[in-house]
């Protein structure tokens, strides 16, 4: 990680859609069991489209700046939209590089989405 | 003599910036000789030990009890009661299936630290559930040390089998007075166990002194190879104790239908040994011989309380284990960066630092910490990596601000 990366630790220092979501369609909960970086997120749909996500968590610049950027990047997305994105992507939204190292902390939000997304498709 | 040109890889850069090499509690850099002893071993006189009739197998097993000799002295033990296994890890777990299994019962308490590395906790945890024992752990006073009153009233408990714990803490790097614990579970017929994983590259470790049955640590971390580590066991333990791992060189005959057990230290070296390992681990524990314990340990405290001085000036960070016998090794936490972020970035200055909870999950919980960023110093870093490491500190403490 770059220590310059302005817009990652713009976004850990003020994430956006921090915080719980009251009617939240889904709510996922994801952990890297190596560092304790740890993400809830909160998914509210209209129709196909997400109207609303948010999350909460504690952890690394990386995971949490991520998942705040994902957020304004998935909301109005289709669910069969953010269910590809990979982690080539995030590095686009990102920015900035991503090493080997941090691969588990930045795709760990995305991985929460999808999740919660994936679960879903199962059970309903 | 300190020479930091004896280890090569200290003059490595990474991207343009010399290594500033700061995870010697993970493993500790090597010595030319350490490197040049194993590379001679597999290019001149490379043997299966204790097997042939051949003279290249004869120097290889003089080479191989050699060493075993020289880690004898080095901790002031006997021949027989040295076992070379894999590392610190391996040297506990045999302790726990071959000692534990055949002496502990349902209901018998192994009082631990709460300070442990995972290597010292999880194999009485699976004692817990295969056979029921109960873990105590000795708690912290507020500056990391152990609280000794907590300690002798839970040594006081009736069913203590066995005190394992470790001389230093690899978190922490507070010098524990192990001693101390030893003779008072002695007095009480405990049997002991201490891990000196962290302690061994550090201090000088005489195990009559110390008075303990069982003494562990790894190779790796005193400036020899990894995969290679010693069990230290007192002679009457070690020859009552059933054989661990069954296999070659552990037995003195075999027949269809049974199998004879072979002296000791061999009753515990089933397989083909690490040989290389075992004379890498020989040669690094002369070259720190070379250096002096005395001279390790002055060098040693002046890097400590250089750090310690210099890192109080910065008010983001707290470190953990403030007590005053304490080696070169600092966790800290940073107001505002996240440890994993500390460790990339000023890994990208070169500076080796390791994040996370170091293997002692419990006693990040018990902090209340869920990571730190550890710094583990050795006799050959400097004074001006230490100013580099807080100037890139403060860098990086005002971008995150």
């Amino acid at each position: 990680m770059d220590i310059y990366a302005q817009n990652i630790i713009d976004h850990y220092k003020h994430p956006r859609n921090f915080g719980a979501l009251a009617g939240a369609d889904f709510k996922q909960q994801e952990l890297n069991a190596t560092c304790g970086d740890d993400i809830t997120v909160f998914l509210k749909f209209a129709g196909n489209k997400l109207k609303a996500l948010s999350f909460t968590g504690q952890g690394c610049a990386i995971s949490q700046a991520g998942i705040s950027i994902l957020s304004e990047e998935l909301i109005g997305k289709t669910k069969k939209q953010i269910l590809v994105y990979n982690f080539e992507d995030i590095k686009n939204i990102f920015g900035v590089e991503i090493s080997a190292r941090r691969y588990n902390c930045a795709m760990l939000g995305l991985r929460a989405v999808q999740k919660a997304l994936s679960d879903s498709a199962r059970s309903k | 003599m300190i020479r930091r040109n004896d280890f090569p890889i200290l003059n490595k850069k990474i991207k343009d910036q010399s290594l500033v090499y700061f995870d010697n509690a993970s493993t500790a850099q090597k010595s030319r000789s350490v490197i040049e002893a194993i590379s001679n071993f597999y290019k001149n006189d490379n043997a299966n030990v204790h097997r042939g009739l051949n003279p290249l197998a004869d120097a290889a097993t003089k080479k191989y009890e050699v060493a075993r000799s020289l880690v004898a002295d080095f901790i002031g033990a006997q021949k027989e009661e040295i076992i070379f296994t894999s590392g610190a890890t391996a040297g506990i777990n045999l302790v726990a299936r071959s000692w534990g299994e055949a002496n502990l019962q349902a209901g018998d308490i192994v009082v631990l630290s709460i300070a442990e590395h995972h290597a010292n906790i999880v194999p009485w945890l699976q004692l817990q559930e295969k056979i029921g024992i109960k873990l105590e752990y000795i708690p912290l006073k507020a500056d990391g040390s152990w609280d000794l009153v907590a300690a002798k009233k839970l040594l006081n408990k009736r069913r203590v089998k066995l005190l394992a714990i470790s001389q230093v803490s690899n978190v922490l790097g507070i010098i524990n007075p192990a001693s101390q614990l030893i003779k008072l579970a002695k007095q009480k017929g405990i049997v002991t166990l201490i891990d000196a994983a962290q302690s061994v590259a550090h201090l000088k470790i005489d195990v009559k002194r110390l008075g303990c049955d069982f003494l562990v640590f790894s190779g790796h971390k005193l400036g020899g190879p990894t995969g290679i580590g010693v069990l230290y066991g007192r002679q009457e333990l070690l020859l009552a104790m059933p054989p661990f791992m069954g296999g070659g060189d552990m037995i003195s005959f075999v027949d269809t239908d049974s199998f004879g057990v072979n002296e000791l230290p061999y009753k515990f070296e089933a397989g083909t040994p690490n040989i290389a390992g075992v004379i890498g681990l020989g040669a690094a524990i002369k070259y720190l011989e070379g250096v002096g314990h005395h001279n390790i340990e002055i060098q040693e405290q002046q890097l400590t309380t250089y750090f310690l001085q210099k890192i109080k000036k910065l008010t983001a960070v707290k470190i953990l284990g403030t007590a005053k016998a304490k080696l070169p090794i600092f966790a800290l936490t940073i107001k505002g960066v996240h440890p994993h972020d500390a460790a990339d970035i000023l890994g990208q200055a070169g500076i080796i630092l390791r994040a996370g909870h170091h293997c002692a999950q419990p006693l990040h919980d018990y902090l209340g910490a869920p990571a730190t960023l550890r710094a583990s110093l050795s006799f050959y870093n400097t004074k001006g990596e230490i100013d580099y490491f807080i100037s890139r500190l403060q860098e990086l403490i005002r971008a995150f601000k």
